[in-house]
């Protein structure tokens, strides 16, 4: 059995990060479990632009992004281990990871950081009918073939929804020689970034048809086309509006799920909405020594913030081993109305410092006022020129503030037009 | 003639209009929330440019293909141009990121490079 | 070289007469259009082993279903294929349809089905807590069960080949010559001769028969649908759940799966042509509005896929096993539609029989009937855990995180007698790609995996056979 005082599982920008705060604050014995070849996590396939505008200042590549905190672990000299599966967790925070050359591993760990990031949103969470020959993928498999691999998935493509990951593929694919007929989207609005929507597609003539799905998917074994739909404000098709596109591959970016089975499987209470952990502000979930952070506690759209988020994560778990992290009374936080979910979902009461709390919003608005309350007590207002589901909000509780709350409190934020 | 562009300075995404004189000129840029934006329109009138990243084919490396960039932003309407120019060039593995893939892409004055590298296959 | 026996069609009827002819002296060819086995109705269907209790008594489907479901644990056993004897309830919503049961409870007990018993609400509730309260009662029928369908017809074909059969894969029989001794089967490309031919074509039995001028068939298509839920409703139920049969089949069905998945469906509708295999959203609806009826608390937010398969249907409605009226070396198999998952060790033998008999064949003494476990990774104590991986590192590697599935296990599934030769292939071999993900995260590995393994470009790896490559040429 090998023994060290952090466990990091996902060696992605989650991870490293969280890896680095740790041994910034000083602890010393940790190890990151990675299940791909390398360090990096998603970000190695995605080649394109505009990481690290937030936390760097520039603006830089996927892999990029990656190689700066990859550069540190090394320096750092931060153990890692790659081709390494985290199979399961236990009640006692032993971690059991399976690869080829150590075989099985039995780690005993004080703290674990949950870094494993999310997963596409498949086609049969869809349920989207039709035939079942090759030419379906998500985009982020295509994203893998194309940039990695260095091989076409298709040739006349069409996107199912507008998510970032859809666009910049729409784009990548049109580089690469593709014809992108179109990208639908169910909903009235586009969760993807606006410089997205204007760089991928406008750039280069590719329609985006909102309020707009794939109701058939055609051809025996291989896409030969895709009937595509208007529908309704209830998001079901609009009969009278279908229409045939010729298409050889149907793109899928239809949303992201955080990969919680090693988290469920322990019996970590899970939020409802963002389909990952509940944390306090130092991201521990109700599992002592447990911490989550980047897109496996929330699907984030920057990974700066996942960055951000994960150095608090790795501050937290290194607090928790050296004894500085006390149990406290905590006050909850719930998001009203248009406010999907907030994380962290606890703040402690012992907290010395501020607390950001990150939130989501579930329709877009112009010059809306973020309410925070306490108690029913609005403590803070803040006008927001636009507000969007694709683009994390965030609003900061100060200490002076938090000194004023008392347990069981709930801080409750809504926006209002 | 009008031309109406959205701004992709900050996530606010305003809908700019931009007025152009029969001679190619900026009349007036309205739609625009800060001084930002009407750079943004004015440059995107008179010299579009873009950031390209992609892959260049890499020959004894563990994968394929490596990722690039280019160094610095390059005029709209040569994307597809430099693309061509990119696809056609080899890398021999290993690949430092940060390695001049293409030297002046397309006569740009821009370089392609490297944006991760490639060890060799064993 | 001319074969003894060939066999059309390596769906799960196919796979079992090859596997029971391999026991005795002689060379079987098992002959599949698709590029695997168990590519048509025996890859989608309800993966029930029926009790027998709804056949027509003294039909071939009453006698082969009950003599069938009672090898199928000694079966599975041999053949090292997971089965869960977890018995099946027929409820009843009515007076109306409590007559339904007791009516199928005495042809049960005229088929010769053991165990069977009518229970009453409150025992129904007691046994399936998530019922709709307002079913009245249920035929509990103990020996029913569940196998996956196309685990078992992979076990039953790779048995086969162990014992001397050969499989040939991509070969869409087209033309059938007889010359008063040996048979010529052709598919325009290739040919093969063999003195005994088993139709076992499923939905195309009428196509092949009428080969050798045999018109006597006409099998019709009968589409089923079916939506597969998330692991996490799996428990929901933990018995087979039928309601009352109509005259198109067995009712909307709600049942767990061997790998812990719930399955519902299916429908029934008859098609033109034999490959409309489309799922479509009306139905999909519906399917899901009928097993409410049974389970009230089923919903669409946990279906990780959705699919159909075509039952090969006779308008006698029963099987038709025997020499063809058109020439007595030819063996028909056709309409074995349900019950024929659960009738087909029963198939088998009964084809075996016919043939060894006509051609005075002995049974071999060195017939081996067990197929060998296929390493299950995720089943594994961790200490056969490490053992394994210390004997080979391959299954050190987690290919498909959903399922947690190995490396060592896909390329086992690649190598294996009558191996996958498609990512759908090791799919159905190993669970690689069948978890929530469905293949996102490890598709593009088994992809890898194949190339390697099969020594061509991952650019000429299909999904599913044919033209179902996945990938272009590369980019640059």
């Amino acid at each position: 059995m090998l023994n060290y005082d952090i466990v990091v599982i996902g060696g992605g920008p989650a991870g490293m990060a969280a890896a680095l705060k740790a041994r910034e604050c000083g602890i010393e014995s940790i190890l990151i479990l990675e299940r791909a070849e390398t360090l990096g996590g998603i970000l190695e396939q995605c080649i394109h632009t505009g990481f690290g505008l937030q936390y760097f200042g520039e603006e830089l590549s996927g892999p990029e992004y990656a190689d700066r905190f990859i550069k540190q672990v090394n320096e750092q000299k931060i153990e890692y281990k790659t081709d390494t599966m985290a199979l399961e967790i236990t009640g006692d925070n032993k971690v059991y990871a399976v690869n080829k050359t150590d075989g099985l591993l039995e780690i005993q760990a004080k703290a674990i950081i949950l870094a494993m990031g999310c997963r596409e949103r498949p086609r049969g969470a869809l349920n989207i009918p039709g035939t079942r020959g090759s030419g379906v993928m998500s985009a982020g498999t295509a994203q893998k073939y194309v940039n990695i691999d260095g091989y076409m998935p298709g040739k006349k493509v069409v996107i199912l929804g507008s998510g970032d990951i859809g666009l910049i593929m729409a784009r990548r694919m049109t580089l690469e020689g593709a014809k992108v007929e179109c990208v639908c989207e169910l909903m009235p609005y586009s969760s993807g970034l606006t410089r997205n929507i204007v760089q991928c597609l406008d750039d280069f003539g590719i329609p985006l048809y909102l309020s707009c799905t794939v109701i058939d998917i055609h051809g025996k074994d291989r896409v030969t086309g895709v009937t595509i739909a208007n529908v309704d404000e209830n998001r079901k098709p609009i009969p009278g509006t279908e229409r045939f596109i010729e298409c050889d591959t149907l793109l899928l970016s239809v949303g992201l799920i955080p990969e919680n089975e090693l988290t469920r499987a322990v019996g970590i209470d899970l939020d409802r909405v963002t389909s990952g952990a509940v944390v306090d502000e130092y991201r521990e979930t109700n599992h002592k020594g447990v911490f989550a952070c980047g897109n496996v506690l929330h699907v984030h759209d920057l990974v700066d913030f996942v960055t951000y988020e994960s150095q608090t994560a790795g501050e937290g778990a290194a607090m928790y081993v050296l004894g500085k992290k006390t149990d406290s009374d905590q006050v909850t936080t719930k998001g009203v109305g248009a406010v999907r979910y907030i994380v962290p979902q606890k703040i402690n009461l012992n907290n010395e410092g501020d607390v950001k709390l990150y939130f989501r919003v579930g329709n877009t608005f112009k010059n809306a006022t973020v309410k925070v309350k306490y108690n029913g007590e609005e403590i803070i207002s803040r006008k927001r020129p636009r507000l969007a589901p694709g683009e994390m909000e965030n609003v900061v509780i100060t200490n002076k503030m938090l000194q004023t709350f008392s347990k069981d409190g709930v801080i409750e934020i809504s926006v209002e037009v | 003639m009008t031309k109406k562009i959205t701004c992709v300075t900050c996530p606010m995404g305003c809908p700019i209009t931009v007025e152009i004189s029969d001679s190619g000129e900026i009349i007036s840029v309205s739609g625009n929330t800060c001084p930002r934006g009407k750079t943004y329109a004015e440059n995107e009138i008179t010299h579009p440019q873009r950031s390209l990243a992609t892959t260049v084919r890499v020959e004894g490396g563990v994968h394929n293909v490596v990722p690039c960039k280019s160094a610095g932003p390059l005029p709209k309407e040569k994307i597809f141009d430099c693309m061509e120019a990119i696809n056609k060039a080899r890398a021999n593995a290993p690949v430092a990121l940060g390695d001049v893939l293409v030297e002046n892409v397309c006569g740009t004055g821009v370089n392609i490079v490297a944006t991760n590298h490639c060890p060799a296959k064993i | 070289m001319c074969y003894d026996v060939a066999v059309i069609g390596a769906g799960v009827t196919g796979a079992f007469a090859a596997r029971e002819l391999s026991r005795y002296n002689l060379k079987v060819a098992l002959i599949e259009k698709c590029n695997d086995l168990a590519m048509g109705t025996s890859k989608a269907n309800s993966a029930i082993v029926h009790s027998g209790f709804d056949a027509v008594p003294g039909t071939l489907k009453a006698i082969l279903n009950v003599k069938g479901t009672a090898m199928m644990p000694e079966t599975c056993k041999e053949l090292n294929v997971p089965f869960k004897p977890i018995g099946s309830l027929l409820l009843a919503f009515s007076d109306e349809e409590m007559k339904t049961v007791k009516e199928l409870y005495d042809r049960g007990v005229t088929n010769g089905v053991h165990g069977l018993e009518i229970i009453d609400s409150a025992k129904l509730h007691e046994m399936e807590p998530n019922v709709n309260p307002d079913a009245v009662g249920a035929l509990w029928a103990p020996t029913a069960g569940i196998v996956c369908p196309y685990e078992l017809t992979i076990a039953a074909a790779e048995n086969a080949v162990v014992n001397g059969a050969e499989f040939m894969r991509n070969f869409a029989v087209s033309k059938i010559d007889y010359d008063g001794s040996v048979f010529t089967v052709s598919d325009g490309n290739r040919e093969i001769k063999a003195k005994y031919i088993v139709n076992a074509a499923g939905v195309y039995c009428d196509e092949i028969a009428a080969l050798i001028g045999d018109n006597s068939l006409h099998t019709i298509a009968r589409k089923g649908e079916y939506m597969l839920c998330d692991k996490t409703v799996g428990n929901l139920v933990s018995h087979v759940l039928f309601q009352c049969p109509t005259i198109m089949g067995k009712g909307t069905l709600v049942t767990p799966t061997v790998d812990g998945n719930l399955l519902l469906g299916p429908t029934a509708i008859d098609i033109e042509g034999k490959e409309d295999v489309d799922t479509n959203a009306d139905t999909l609806a519906l399917i899901l509005e009928k097993a409410q009826k049974s389970v009230p608390c089923v919903t669409t937010r946990e279906v990780i896929t959705s699919f159909a398969g075509l039952r090969a249907h006779l308008e006698c409605d029963d099987f038709i096993i025997g020499k063809s009226g058109k020439n007595d070396k030819f063996i028909n198999a056709a309409g074995i539609e349900s019950p024929g998952l659960s009738s087909a060790p029963a198939v088998g033998i009964m084809i075996a029989e016919i043939i060894a008999e006509d051609a005075g064949a002995e049974k071999r003494a060195d017939f081996n009937p067990v197929r060998e476990a296929p390493v299950r990774f995720r089943h594994m104590t961790n200490e056969e855990r490490k053992a394994i991986i210390a004997k080979n590192p391959a299954y050190g590697r987690i290919v498909c995180r959903c399922e947690t599935i190995t490396e060592g296990e896909i390329i086992d599934a690649i190598k294996a007698p009558a191996g996958a030769r498609d990512v759908d292939g090791v799919k159905r071999r190993t669970r690689a790609g069948m978890g929530r993900c469905q293949g996102g995260f490890c598709g593009s590995k088994v992809v890898e995996l194949l190339a390697e393994e099969l020594g061509v470009e991952i650019n000429e790896i299909t999904k599913c056979g044919g033209n179902s490559k996945i990938l272009y040429e590369r980019t640059k």
